[in-house]
């Protein structure tokens, strides 16, 4: 049994020691990407089906980068050439994947429970690369990494997230994540965006008004809006939305401290955050995308049977 | 019905209904008890069985579940829903209309009965439609569907959303005598919502199914019950909020009547575990306070009685992404074993509680024969052993459905013997 196990679904079932492992895991393996030739052969030989039921461009490329980074062989399967549009359920589309001598699948899916629902019906490792409003632990992961960058510990840390945290996979992630990490977790949007009883739920706490969380927090991670919530009527409009509780330049400015901004993107500029946060000092925005190819690698590299304590000497070995 | 006399020997008569409770023989004659209590010599030709040992009650009745014809024979038939009824000591059930097509027409009515007497088991009572199609739109011909042998009307699966709709059905049902059946949920509310909404769904990122769209059609339709004085039966109630509701209206002498179902009874929410679709369910697994108002609900006559809300799904159908699978669990095979276990064993409720919940209510609040061991009434009886454990695999059930939460559980009590007009159509002679 590797450190993860078969497969990566969530982080709330993760340990605080498995996190740690991940991380410090993808520590090393930073410096590939920065070679001239970005590419060791760790994985030479493993074959993986990056399964995605939802468009995504940003989540698909990052796996892809790590997969090729670590000469696995990859096979992208989207949904709009799937054999799911055919009618095929879920458990067949596995079957037959796993009957191609697969060793990997990487899985996008609408459905919360999807990622699961896969990796207990096939032998093949799986990794949740978000299901449905459930977790995308990759993404909390690299989120994790990128605040551990900054202040070398999360322990006692306050971070809030901002939004749409009752569709948001990647705000279940992070909570779960930066709780067992140590650090406090908020979050802070509209009523109608939150869980009903987050706080008994999740274990955060509240915040109403952007301009208290503000106040409160080190650190925000400002989630996507889905412009559907508005015509699904939790919202009355995007307009009010950016003025309620837009992450903006006046808002940040009147905070007792500098506050680091993560968007696990893509942005609404001018929605949930202005462009003066986005591309602002205090923006760790395009080091989550970094960062996400690595830890990428790391849960790839581990569910194969990667020790961690080896990652770097392995890595440099195969230069 | 030229079946020989039965006569049961030495087992415990336990009927509330006529304050029976120790060790007796009865005698069933002509499709009617003939005499019972004591020590009965009974005619010559009489089969005799002996009963030592056993608990004898009159018959469960289930005025809730789906036996699936017409439209979906490949999940369950009348006849094989009727024979898991035998199984599980059911000697009558209620089926609901949410068949296709709908049966909401005297003819629809008749296939039902037609199809339930050549299968030979328990007795099946069709409920009809309130509305033609289920459409929520129109009221059905509940007239000549009572003539034709219906014994209630719901739109059950779906909500009567229309409060004037269910205004004019109670009203006209009146006429005939029948209650009007509700599926109470607030269509906006609990739109797209499946599983409970509370701490597990949020964590589970499930949409989730609040309380209130219950509770508020439960309250809806107390109201309206007091306007009209048409009788509503609120079905599988799962909410404390609806106990209290249901309680409110009770006390005013509203006539509403309500069931819950064995799952609501002993599960929670937690029991959805990582997505597992047999627990999946509408009304949702609630949580334990809501488990524990219902129990108390059920022994204070707050809710009337137990109804299995019997679902039949095809494995493939349940096993699927949780959101995608149908909602439902079959409940016919268990009902009893799961309530002595969870009710009876721990001393929540007694055996004799348990017999008026599953027999007596339902046949009063539905107007239905039996529920009773009196002399001269139909000869429906159920005979089991409230102690003899088994597990649950599925494979022995008499339903085609699977979709079972307690599948690999050991539940304590079996039927041994389903009598149904004095005819066995259902006998283990070896329990264990």
């Amino acid at each position: 049994m590797t450190v993860l196990g078969k497969d990566l679904l969530d982080l709330e079932s993760l340990s605080v020691a498995q996190i740690t492992a991940i991380l410090d895991t993808a520590e090393p393996l930073k410096a590939i990407s920065l070679r001239a030739i970005k590419k060791v052969p760790t994985m030479r030989g493993a074959t993986i089906v990056n399964l995605f039921f939802e468009a995504s461009t940003r989540t698909r490329v990052s796996f892809e980068f790590a997969e090729k980074r670590m000469s696995a062989d990859a096979v992208n399967v989207a949904i709009s050439n799937s054999s799911v549009s055919k009618g095929e359920t879920l458990v067949d589309t596995a079957r037959n994947l796993e009957a191609m001598k697969i060793d990997m699948v990487v899985i996008r899916h609408q459905a919360s429970g999807a990622a699961r629902f896969l990796a207990e019906r096939i032998e093949s490792n799986v990794i949740n690369a978000g299901d449905g409003t459930h977790e995308h632990p990759t993404q909390g992961l690299l989120d994790l990494l990128t605040l551990r960058d900054k202040w070398g510990s999360l322990q006692g840390r306050r971070v809030c997230l901002v939004g749409d945290v009752l569709h948001s996979r990647v705000a279940r992630s992070n909570i779960h994540g930066l709780r067992k990490l140590g650090a406090e977790v908020a979050v802070c949007g509209p009523r109608s965006l939150l869980p009903n009883g987050a706080e008994a739920a999740l274990g955060v706490t509240v915040f109403d008004r952007i301009e208290a969380a503000i106040e409160w927090a080190d650190a925000l991670n400002i989630l996507r809006l889905q412009l559907e919530r508005m015509t699904a009527g939790y919202i009355p409009s995007l307009r009010e939305y950016n003025r309620v509780f837009g992450v903006t330049r006046e808002r940040l400015e009147r905070a007792p401290r500098d506050l680091l901004i993560l968007h696990p993107g893509p942005m609404n500029r001018g929605v949930e955050i202005d462009s003066d946060v986005a591309d602002g000092p205090h923006s760790l925005i395009l080091d989550q995308v970094t960062n996400g190819v690595a830890i990428r690698m790391a849960v790839l590299y581990m569910l194969r049977g990667g020790r961690p304590e080896l990652a770097a000497a392995g890595m440099a070995a195969g230069d | 019905m030229t079946a020989r006399p039965l006569l049961l020997t030495g087992g415990h008569l336990l009927d509330p209904s006529i304050g029976l409770d120790g060790i007796g023989d009865i005698l069933l004659v002509d499709g009617v008890v003939a005499s019972v209590g004591g020590s009965i010599a009974g005619p010559e030709d009489a089969e005799r069985i002996d009963c030592s040992g056993l608990h004898v009650t009159p018959g469960f009745i289930d005025v809730h579940c789906h036996l699936r014809e017409p439209g979906r024979e490949d999940v369950e038939t009348i006849a094989t829903g009727a024979r898991a009824a035998a199984a599980g000591g059911f000697t009558a059930v209620c089926a609901m209309p949410n068949t296709d097509p709908v049966t909401d027409n005297q003819a629809a009515v008749g296939f039902i009965l037609a199809q339930a007497a050549k299968a030979n088991a328990s007795r099946v009572y069709p409920i009809g439609a309130i509305s033609v199609g289920m459409n929520g739109v129109q009221l059905s011909e509940m007239g000549e569907m009572v003539a034709a042998g219906a014994v209630a009307v719901s739109d059950d699966g779906r909500p009567v959303v229309s409060a004037q709709l269910m205004r004019t059905a109670l009203e006209y049902a009146r006429t005939f005598g029948i209650p009007v059946a509700d599926h109470c949920e607030e269509p906006t509310l609990a739109h797209g919502g499946v599983m409970n909404e509370g701490i597990i769904s949020a964590r589970l990122g499930l949409k989730g199914i609040p309380s209130e769209s219950e509770e508020i059609m439960v309250i809806r339709d107390i109201l309206l019950a007091r306007r009209t004085g048409g009788r509503v039966h609120l079905c599988h109630m799962s909410t404390w909020g609806s106990v209290e509701l249901i309680r409110w209206g009770k006390e005013r002498g509203i006539p509403v009547t309500a069931e819950v179902c064995p799952h609501h009874l002993t599960l929670t929410e937690e029991r959805v575990g990582q997505y597992d679709t047999n627990a999946k369910m509408n009304p949702p697994l609630r949580t334990q306070r809501d488990v524990d108002a219902l129990i108390a609900a059920l022994k204070d006559g707050t809710i009337d009685c137990v109804a299995t809300d019997h679902a039949p799904h095809h494995n493939d159908e349940k096993n699927r992404e949780f959101a995608d699978a149908p909602n439902g669990i079959v409940g016919l095979e268990t009902a009893l074993s799961v309530l002595l276990t969870w009710l009876v064993t721990p001393g929540t409720i007694t055996l004799s509680q348990l017999v008026e919940k599953l027999s007596c209510a339902p046949a009063r609040v539905f107007g239905l024969p039996g529920g009773t061991l009196r002399r001269g009434g139909i000869a429906d009886v159920t005979v089991f052993d409230p102690s003899a454990q088994w597990t649950v695999t599925g494979s022995d059930f008499r339903s085609k459905g699977r979709n079972s939460p307690w599948l690999n559980a050991t539940l304590s009590g079996r039927v041994a013997r389903c009598i149904v007009g004095g005819r066995q159509v259902h006998a283990i002679d070896a329990l264990t």
